[in-house]
C-alpha cells in the first residue's frame, strides 16, 4: 500500500498553481490530503502529477462581515471548528465539524478539499448546500463564483475544470436569532453518515417560522436540499404537524441503497435525523428570538 | 511469607503473584524502542511484494513476469517454478493434529496452476524498496480462465455445486458426528421441543501489526527467519522440512509481536516463500503484510451455520440437543478440523446435557482460508447454546436466567465429566468452577431482577432498552507441554527461557512473577527470553489461552528446582544443614547467624572451576528445566450481562452497561487479567454489531479497508465492569486457567440477547451475528408488518447481510 | 529525490526522499525512527499519528516532502533524556494502557495534543480524542483511565511536557 510514482509541484502562488495545472496532464490538486493520500496509498488513483497547494497561504482564513462570511479553501477543518467568531455567527459549523472524521484528519483536512472530494455523506458539502454558498474558483479564465447547486454536478463530481482550483466558500450569515442543528447517524463516531440532516430556521416572536433551510446528506448520490420540507415549515408554527409534513415528504428525495442499507432504511434514518434536527433548531430559534 | 511444607525449600518473600505488578514489557513499547518486524533493518536488505489473485477461482494459463523483471530497482520476480529448487514441496504441510497425514487441502507456497480465493499469492517480487516492489507487482501479467465459484458453504455441499478447487472430488472436506446419550429417547419424552437456525459471519483477527517475515542470510549460509508469528517453533520445524535444512542451519526468531488474536497461529505460504527465495537469491528479504493483504490473505473465522433442536422437560431441564453444523472452511485447510470440533464439543458449555448429537460438515468455499480467530469455534458454540436457552425461556414464559440456573452444573459435581472427548482423545473433564455462583454474582451486580421494572418505565417513554446474558466455559491451557528453563546468571539475576510466544499479552511479566516468588527475587530481576529457537530447543507457542498455564507451570517447577539446588549447594559450601538455610532477597541465608551466599555466587560456583572442589550433591549449573506435561484442560468460565438501548428507526444499538464476571482460576497478575477480559469483550462486541467480512456472490471481498470493515472504537463503548472469581485449577501447580479468549466468547451472545430483549415488543428473534443497523431495521420492519397483518413466519426474515 | 530537513523532537534531521514517500516511511525507514508505526496506511487506524507543527496528523497521509521545514514530534521524544517517562507514558504503564504496544505511539501522541489543549478533559472528551485510533488489545478503557489519571494529577498547570 505505497503510492504510485508521480511528479510533485509545490507552487508558491495561485497563478503558478493554475499555470502548472494548465500545462500538466492528469494532475491532481493536493490540499489536506486526507482522502487523496489514502486513495494514492490504495492505488485507487494514478495521477501523473500532484500540485500541492499547501503553500498558498492566501487561501487560508476566515473573514466575517455582516453580509458575507468567507472561508478560504485551504482553511483547516479544525480551525473552522474552533473559530470563536464563526461559532458566534454560525454555530452550525462547529456542530457539523465535530462529526467530520477525527481530530488528526481535521487538523490537516481543508474545507476546499472536502468540497472537491464531494462525498455525498460528508458534512461540509451538505453545509455549503444548506447555506446557498458560492464556491469561488480560480483558473486560467480568471475567478468564477459558482452557486453551490451548480458546483454539485453528480456523485463525487464537482463542477470545476481540471485547471481550476477552489479558492474559497462564501455565504450570507443568518440573523443572530436563527436556530440551527446538524444531526447525523454514522456507524461509528467520525464515520461517513448513513444520513444527515442540517437545518437552519428563523422564527418570529409568535413562533411562526419565517425562514427555513434543510439539507439532507448521505442518502443520495449528492447532498440534497429538502425543498418540500422547507415549504412545509415556512409559514407554519413549527409544531408537530409541520414537522410531520416535512418528514413525510422525505419520500420525495433521491435515495440510493448501498452497502450500509437499502433505500427504505436510509429514508427511515433520514427522517429520524431530520426530526431531531428540526426539533433542536426550532427550539433554539425560539430561545434566541426571545433573547434578542 | 509463602507457605513452606517441609519437603520444599524455605523461601521468604513478599509474593508478587496475585499483585498488579507493572509490566516488564512496557518501557521499550512506550518510548518507541520496541522492535517489531518492520523495524528490523539489515545491510543490503531487499523488499518483497506479492502478486495476488484478483479473482476467486480461475485456472492460471500464463504468468508473464518479463515486464516486471525489466524494471529499474527490481531484483527478482519469482514464480513457484523458480522457488522449487529450494523447496521439498510446493505445498504447505498440514498444521497441528494431522488427520492420517492427509495433505490434499493445504495451501500452495505460490499458486501456479489454479487460484481458489481472491488474495492467493502467485508471484513474489523482490526489489530495492517496497514501493518499487509494488510497482513491479502491478506489471506482472497473469492470464486467467475463470472457473465457477462456491460462495455459500451450505450450497457448496450439494453434489452438483461448482468445486472450490478442481483437484477436489467434493467441497466437503470432512463430515463427522459428535454426541452421546440416547437423543431419540430424549426427544420422544420431551415436554417441549424448540428449534432454531443460527449463523455467525466471518470476521478477521486484525492485530494492529500485520504479519511479516524477514529471511536473513547470515555468514556461513545460516538462515535466520524472523516472523511475526504466534508459533516460532512450529515455523522452525516446518521450515526444516520444507527447505530440507539441517536443524543447525536454521534459526527462527519472533521480534516484538504487535498482537496475534489467532491468525498468527497458522503458518503461511509467505513464511516459506521468503526463506526459499532468500536462499535462492542469497540475499536477505523482508515482506510486511499491509492492511489490504490482511483482508485478503490472513486467516478469518466464524462462518458457521447451526441447525439446533432442543428437547426439555416440563421444568425446562435439558433432555437432549440434536442438529447439524456447517462450517465454512474457505478455500484451503491449513489446519484440519480444530474449529468445528471445538464448536461441536463446546456447545453444552456449563450445562448438564443428557443426550447430544451434532452432525458436522466442514465445507470449502472460494474465500480466504479459515482457522482460529480469538475464541476459535467457542463463540459460535456459545452463541448457539445461549440463544437456545433464550428460546426455551421465551417458549415457556420463564426468566432467561432461571432457565440457565436450572441446568447449570452444580459445584458439588466438580470435577464434572462431559461425555465427550477432547481432540486429543482425552475425556473432557471440567476441573473446577462454580457456575451457579458466577451467574448469581454477575446478575446481582447488573441489577437483573430490577430490570423489568426499568424496562417498563423506558417503554412508556418510547425507549427500547433490553438486558441480556450469556454463560461460557472455555477449555484453556492446552498441552501437551510448554518449555521453561530457569537459569541464574553470574550477577544473580535470573533468566527464563521458554517456547511460549509473546504477542502483547504480558507473558513475560506473569512468568517473571511466578519465577520471582520461588527464588525470592523481585520480578524486575527476572528476564524472559521467548520466541527464539536458538535459545530454547523445545516449544509450541501461543494458542488456546494456554501459555500462562503451560509455560507458567513449567517455570514454576523449574524455578522451584533452582531454589532447591541453590540451598543444597549452599549447604555444601557453607557446611550447614539444609534445614538451617532459607532463601531470602536473592541470597541463601543461614537462619541463625549472618552468613549468606548470593544466588550469583552460587551460580559462579556451580559453573565449575577446573582444579577446584565442586559442591557435593548437586549437578553443574544453577539452572533447571521443566516441561510440565498435560493432556487435560483447565476450564475457565464467564458470565456476561449486557444492557442496550435500541432505536428502531435507525436499527442502532447503544451498549449502555456491560458487566462481565470472569473466573480464570488463580490470577497471577490481576491487572493483566482485567486487560485481557476487557479487550476480549470489545472483540466480541465487534462480532455482535460491527465486524463483517463481506463477500459478494462471485466471492469478491467487499470489505477490504478499515472504512468498510468496522472495528470498535472508544466512542462506541460504555465503561466495562469486570468482576473476578478465582477458583484455582487443581490440574496445574499454579492453579491458573487461561484468560485470553474468555472475554470474547460469550460477548456476542450476551449482546444479541440484550438486543432481542429490547425489541421484545416486536416479538423479534435474532439468530445471527453481526446485526448491523440495517439488518436490525429489516427485522423490526418485518415484525411490524407481520404484527399488522399475518403472524410472523421466520422464513420471511432475512438471515444474511445484504452486501 | 527531494532533500528534506526538519526538526524532530528538537533535533535537526535531514534525508532524501522520493516525492511519493510518505512521512511515515521517511521517519521509519530513512531516519530510522521506528517508534511511529503503520497499521493501515489508509488513514483510519491512527497508529502513525505524530505531531506536525504542534498538531496531530496521520503520517501515512502526508508526504515526507510536505514536512520539509516542519517541527515534528514523535513518541521517541516524549521521555526525558535521563529516561524519565512523560507523565502520560507513566500513566499508561501504571494503568495497563498498552498490551502489544503497536497502537501505543499513535495513542500517546494524540493524547499529548489533547492534554495540551484541554488539561482536564472529561471521559467523553478523552474517548472522542482517541476515536480515530484503533486498539485491538485493550478495549480502550485502560487508555482512557490512564489519561484521566494524568489529567487529575496535572494540577492547574496542565501537562505540557
Amino acid at each position: 500500500m505505497k503510492p504510485p510514482p508521480f511528479a510533485y509541484f509545490r507552487p508558491g502562488t495561485l497563478d503558478e498553481a493554475i499555470a502548472i495545472l494548465g500545462r500538466t496532464e492528469n494532475a491532481k490538486v493536493l490540499a489536506g490530503g486526507q482522502s487523496l493520500m489514502a486513495m494514492l496509498n490504495l492505488r485507487y488513483v494514478f495521477p501523473d502529477a500532484l500540485v500541492d497547494i499547501n503553500d498558498l497561504f492566501e487561501l487560508s482564513g476566515i473573514e466575517i462581515a455582516p453580509e458575507r462570511i468567507r472561508i478560504g479553501a485551504m482553511t483547516r477543518q479544525r480551525r473552522i471548528e474552533l473559530d470563536a467568531e464563526l461559532y458566534e455567527a454560525m454555530p452550525i459549523f462547529r456542530d457539523a465539524l465535530k462529526l467530520v472524521g477525527h481530530r488528526q484528519t481535521r487538523n490537516r483536512g481543508t474545507i476546499g478539499g472536502s468540497l472537491c472530494h464531494l462525498d455525498p455523506a460528508s458534512e461540509l458539502p451538505t453545509l455549503a448546500l444548506l447555506l446557498d454558498a458560492g464556491i469561488e474558483t480560480a483558473g486560467p479564465a480568471g475567478v468564477r463564483r459558482i452557486p453551490v447547486g451548480e458546483f454539485i454536478t453528480g456523485y463525487m463530481m464537482p463542477g470545476i475544470g481540471p485547471d481550476e482550483i477552489v479558492t474559497a466558500i462564501e455565504f450570507a450569515p443568518w440573523s443572530v436569532a436563527h436556530g440551527h442543528a446538524f444531526h447525523e447517524f454514522a456507524r461509528r463516531h467520525g464515520d461517513f453518515a448513513v444520513a444527515s440532516a442540517a437545518v437552519m430556521v428563523e422564527r418570529d416572536r409568535q413562533g411562526v417560522v419565517t425562514r427555513c433551510a434543510i439539507a439532507i446528506g448521505g442518502i443520495g448520490s449528492v447532498p440534497q436540499r429538502h425543498g418540500a420540507g422547507e415549504t412545509a415549515l415556512t409559514g407554519s408554527d413549527g409544531g408537530p404537524d409541520a414537522i410531520a409534513a416535512a418528514l413525510e415528504s422525505c419520500a420525495g428525495l433521491d435515495i440510493l441503497g448501498d452497502f450500509h442499507g437499502g433505500p427504505d432504511y436510509r429514508l427511515s434514518v433520514a427522517r429520524t435525523m431530520l426530526r431531531r434536527s428540526l426539533t433542536a433548531a426550532l427550539a433554539r430559534a425560539s430561545e434566541r428570538t426571545q433573547q434578542a | 511469607m509463602t507457605g513452606t511444607p517441609a519437603s520444599q525449600p524455605r523461601v521468604v518473600t513478599r509474593p508478587s503473584v496475585g499483585r498488579p505488578v507493572p509490566r516488564l514489557e512496557d518501557l521499550p513499547l512506550l518510548t518507541g524502542a520496541g522492535r517489531y518486524l518492520d523495524d528490523i533493518e539489515l545491510p543490503e536488505l531487499l523488499h518483497c511484494a506479492f502478486v495476488r489473485s484478483p479473482v476467486a477461482h480461475a485456472r492460471i494459463e500464463r504468468i508473464d513476469v518479463e515486464a516486471a523483471r525489466a524494471m529499474d530497482g527490481v531484483h527478482a520476480v519469482l514464480t513457484l517454478a523458480d522457488l522449487m529448487p529450494k523447496l521439498t514441496s510446493g505445498r504447505m504441510p498440514l498444521g497441528a493434529s494431522p488427520i492420517k497425514g492427509e495433505n490434499s487441502s493445504t495451501p500452495f507456497v505460490l499458486a501456479d496452476r489454479e487460484v481458489a480465493y481472491v488474495g492467493e499469492p502467485i508471484v513474489l517480487v523482490v526489489a530495492h524498496s517496497r514501493y518499487l516492489a509494488e510497482d513491479a507487482a502491478a506489471q506482472v501479467q497473469v492470464d486467467f480462465t475463470p472457473l465457477p465459484v462456491a460462495s455459500d458453504a451450505r450450497a457448496a455441499m450439494a453434489p452438483d455445486s461448482p468445486l472450490v478447487r478442481t483437484e477436489l472430488k467434493s467441497n466437503v472436506l470432512n463430515s463427522f458426528k459428535v454426541g452421546f446419550g440416547d437423543v431419540e429417547a430424549a426427544f420422544a419424552g420431551a415436554a417441549h421441543v424448540f428449534s432454531d437456525v443460527l449463523s455467525q459471519h466471518r470476521g478477521c483477527g486484525h492485530s494492529m501489526e500485520g504479519r511479516g517475515v524477514l529471511a536473513e542470510i547470515r555468514p556461513g549460509d545460516e538462515l535466520c527467519v524472523w516472523s511475526s508469528t504466534q508459533m516460532p517453533h512450529d515455523l522452525y520445524y516446518m521450515l526444516q522440512t520444507m527447505l530440507g535444512l539441517d536443524q543447525d542451519a536454521l534459526r527462527v526468531v519472533t521480534p516484538d509481536v504487535g498482537g496475534g488474536f489467532g491468525p498468527k497461529y497458522c503458518l503461511y505460504p509467505e513464511e516459506v516463500a521468503l526463506p526459499a527465495a532468500a536462499r535462492l537469491l542469497r540475499r536477505s528479504l523482508k515482506w510486511v503484510e499491509d492492511r489490504r493483504e490482511t483482508f485478503i490473505s490472513s486467516i478469518q473465522e466464524r462462518d458457521q451455520y447451526w441447525s439446533v433442536e432442543v428437547a426439555v422437560d416440563a421444568e425446562a431441564r435439558l433432555l437432549g440437543i440434536r442438529g447439524s453444523l456447517v462450517h465454512d472452511q474457505g478455500a484451503y485447510a491449513p489446519k484440519p478440523v480444530n474449529l468445528p470440533y471445538n464448536g461441536a464439543t463446546a456447545m453444552s458449555g456449563p450445562y448438564i446435557l443428557p443426550a447430544y448429537s451434532m452432525d458436522v460438515h466442514v465445507v470449502h468455499t472460494n474465500k480466504v482460508p479459515v482457522s482460529s480467530v480469538r475464541g476459535a469455534g467457542y463463540p459460535q458454540a456459545v452463541f448457539a447454546m445461549e440463544r437456545t436457552m433464550d428460546l426455551i425461556a421465551a417458549g415457556m414464559g420463564l426468566d432467561r436466567a432461571e432457565v440457565r440456573r436450572r441446568n447449570l452444573i452444580p459445584p458439588e459435581q466438580m470435577p464434572y465429566t462431559k461425555k465427550l472427548k477432547a481432540r486429543s482423545g482425552a475425556a473432557m473433564v471440567y476441573d473446577s468452577g462454580d457456575y451457579p455462583a458466577s451467574q448469581r454474582e454477575a446478575l446481582a451486580a447488573a441489577g437483573w431482577d430490577d430490570f423489568p421494572e426499568r424496562q417498563k418505565r423506558a417503554l412508556a417513554e418510547g425507549r427500547y432498552i433490553g438486558i441480556g446474558m450469556a454463560n461460557a466455559v472455555k477449555g484453556t491451557g492446552r498441552g501437551p507441554f510448554e518449555s521453561g528453563v530457569v537459569r541464574v546468571g553470574q550477577n544473580g539475576k535470573v533468566s527464563i527461557f521458554t517456547g511460549a510466544a509473546a504477542m502483547g499479552q504480558g507473558l513475560a511479566t506473569a512468568l517473571a512473577q511466578i519465577c520471582a516468588d520461588q527464588l525470592a527475587v523481585p520480578p524486575e530481576d527476572v528476564t524472559v527470553i521467548s520466541g527464539d529457537t536458538s535459545k530454547t530447543p523445545l516449544g509450541l507457542g501461543g494458542f488456546a489461552s494456554r501459555q500462562l498455564v503451560t509455560a507458567g507451570s513449567s517455570v514454576h517447577l523449574a524455578a522451584r528446582a533452582v531454589a532447591e539446588k541453590a540451598i543444597r549447594a549452599a549447604s555444601s559450601i557453607l557446611e550447614v544443614d539444609e534445614d538451617q538455610l532459607e532463601l531470602r532477597e536473592g541470597h541463601v541465608h543461614v537462619r541463625d547467624g549472618n552468613r549468606s551466599l548470593g544466588l550469583g555466587e552460587i551460580a559462579r560456583m556451580l559453573r565449575g572451576a577446573p582444579g577446584y572442589a565442586f559442591p557435593a550433591g548437586v549437578d553443574p549449573g544453577l539452572e533447571a528445566s521443566a516441561q510440565w506435561r498435560t493432556d487435560s484442560l483447565a476450564y475457565a468460565n464467564a458470565c456476561h450481562v449486557v444492557e442496550v438501548e435500541v432505536e428502531p428507526t435507525l436499527g442502532s444499538v447503544e451498549i449502555t452497561r456491560y458487566v462481565a464476571l470472569n473466573d480464570s482460576g488463580r490470577m497471577i497478575n490481576p491487572m493483566i487479567v482485567e486487560g485481557q477480559v476487557q479487550g476480549g469483550i470489545v472483540h466480541g462486541i465487534g462480532n455482535a454489531l460491527y465486524e463483517f467480512m463481506g463477500y459478494d456472490d462471485s466471492c469478491q471481498p467487499v470489505t477490504t479497508t478499515f472504512q468498510e470493515y468496522l472495528l470498535v472504537t472508544a466512542t462506541e463503548l460504555p465503561r466495562l465492569e469486570t468482576i473476578f472469581r478465582e477458583t484455582p485449577s487443581p490440574k496445574n501447580p499454579i492453579g491458573a486457567k487461561g484468560v485470553g479468549e474468555t472475554g470474547t466468547i460469550p460477548a456476542a451472545a450476551a449482546v444479541i440477547s440484550a438486543v432481542e430483549n429490547a425489541l421484545a415488543p416486536f416479538g423479534i428473534r435474532i439468530s445471527q451475528t453481526p446485526v448491523p443497523p440495517q439488518s436490525l431495521f429489516r427485522l423490526i420492519e418485518a415484525a411490524r408488518q407481520s404484527q399488522a397483518g399475518q403472524p410472523p413466519r421466520r422464513k420471511d426474515l432475512p438471515d444474511d447481510q445484504e452486501t | 529525490m527531494y532533500e528534506i530537513e526538519l526538526l524532530i523532537n528538537g533535533r535537526p534531521f535531514r534525508g532524501a526522499a522520493e516525492a511519493r514517500t510518505t512521512l511515515a516511511d521517511f521517519l521509519r525507514h530513512t531516519l530510522r525512527l521506528t517508534g511511529t508505526h503503520l497499521g493501515c496506511e489508509h488513514g483510519v487506524c491512527g497508529a502513525c499519528t505524530v505531531l506536525v507543527d504542534g498538531v496531530s496528523a496521520r503520517s501515512c497521509l502526508m508526504l515526507a516532502v510536505q514536512a520539509d521545514g516542519a517541527i515534528v514530534e514523535t513518541v521517541e521524544g516524549l521521555a526525558e533524556h535521563d529516561g524519565t517517562l512523560h507523565p502520560l507514558q507513566q500513566a499508561f504503564r501504571d494503568a495497563h494502557g498498552l498490551q502489544c504496544g503497536f497502537c501505543t505511539p499513535g495513542m500517546l501522541m494524540t493524547l499529548v495534543e489533547l492534554l495540551r489543549e484541554t488539561p482536564h478533559p472529561s471521559e467523553d472528551e478523552v474517548r472522542d480524542a482517541i476515536s480515530g485510533n484503533i486498539c485491538r488489545c485493550t478495549g480502550y478503557q485502560s487508555i482512557v483511565d490512564a489519561t484521566l489519571a494524568v489529567a487529575g494529577a496535572a494540577g492547574t498547570e496542565g501537562s505540557e511536557p
